[in-house]
């Protein structure tokens, strides 16, 4: 389940529960509609909502960069928790993906 | 290593099911007062291992899989995830960052993930008579 702001071109996509195998077919599928709709010069995956993520997390992410960049659009993560980063630092994601940092603790 | 306790679970390879297996899995384990963050990791590599299962194992068709979990003295976890499906025809080639048969969404890092959470991974594997992936975790020592 995903919940969204968009401010000027900056789309704001909050991702809610779990993400795996079973809830990315909707996590993906709703985030593409509205970069459709948006067309947003800046993808954010907020991250503070959600409960567990595995690698297909990762496939979400780089999936979802590579959108993006057809349109000259970037993609940030913001509010990734540090057990959730660590599978982001297997996969080189941060190489490519900017990180907004978690203001509160 | 003597067995303190153990447990098994036998679901139907749907999607939908890979919640309960990581989630039954780690609740298991919570008599050994895990961290956090062993549970995450716990949680993390049962995902992995029943993603690979419903994906490629039995990618066309539904079978079972089966979870057992097994405590060991000294706080060692062994998880194994077994499956009747197609089998892995080269697990060297599997176990690669980034490989992957799957489709877009998969990123190919389900055995990397698997061997950095766990301390031990084993993988068997025949062709067309399925999987058991072992993993073992040693928690650490609680006061």
């Amino acid at each position: 389940m995903i919940g969204y702001s968009i401010d000027e071109k900056e789309l704001t996509v909050m991702i809610k529960g779990d993400i795996d195998h079973h809830s990315s077919v909707d996590i993906r599928t709703q985030t593409d509609e509205l970069i459709f709709k948006y067309i947003p010069n800046k993808l954010i995956l907020d991250f503070s909502q959600v409960t567990f993520c595995d690698s297909s997390g990762i496939a979400i992410v780089l999936g979802r960069y590579k959108l993006m960049k057809q349109y000259g659009g970037t993609v940030s993560l913001a509010k990734v928790n540090p057990q959730i980063s660590r599978i982001f630092d297997l996969s080189g994601v941060w190489n490519i993906i900017g990180r907004k940092e978690v203001k509160s603790k | 290593m003597s067995l303190i306790n153990k447990m098994q679970i036998t679901f139907p390879s749907r999607s939908v099911n890979e919640g309960f297996a990581r989630v039954s899995t780690a609740s298991f384990i919570s008599q050994l007062d895990p961290t956090l963050e062993e549970i995450s990791d716990i949680k993390t590599i049962v995902s992995e291992a029943v993603t690979n299962s419903i994906v490629h194992g039995y990618a066309d068709r539904e079978g079972e899989i089966i979870i057992s979990v097994y405590i060991y003295d000294n706080r060692r976890v062994r998880i194994t995830v077994k499956d009747r499906g197609v089998g892995i025809p080269d697990i060297k080639k599997a176990m690669e960052a980034c490989f992957t048969t799957g489709s877009e969404d998969r990123a190919g890092m389900g055995f990397t993930i698997m061997q950095t959470f766990s301390d031990k991974l084993k993988v068997r594997s025949v062709q067309n008579r399925g999987t058991i992936v072992t993993m073992e975790k040693i928690l650490c020592p609680r006061p």
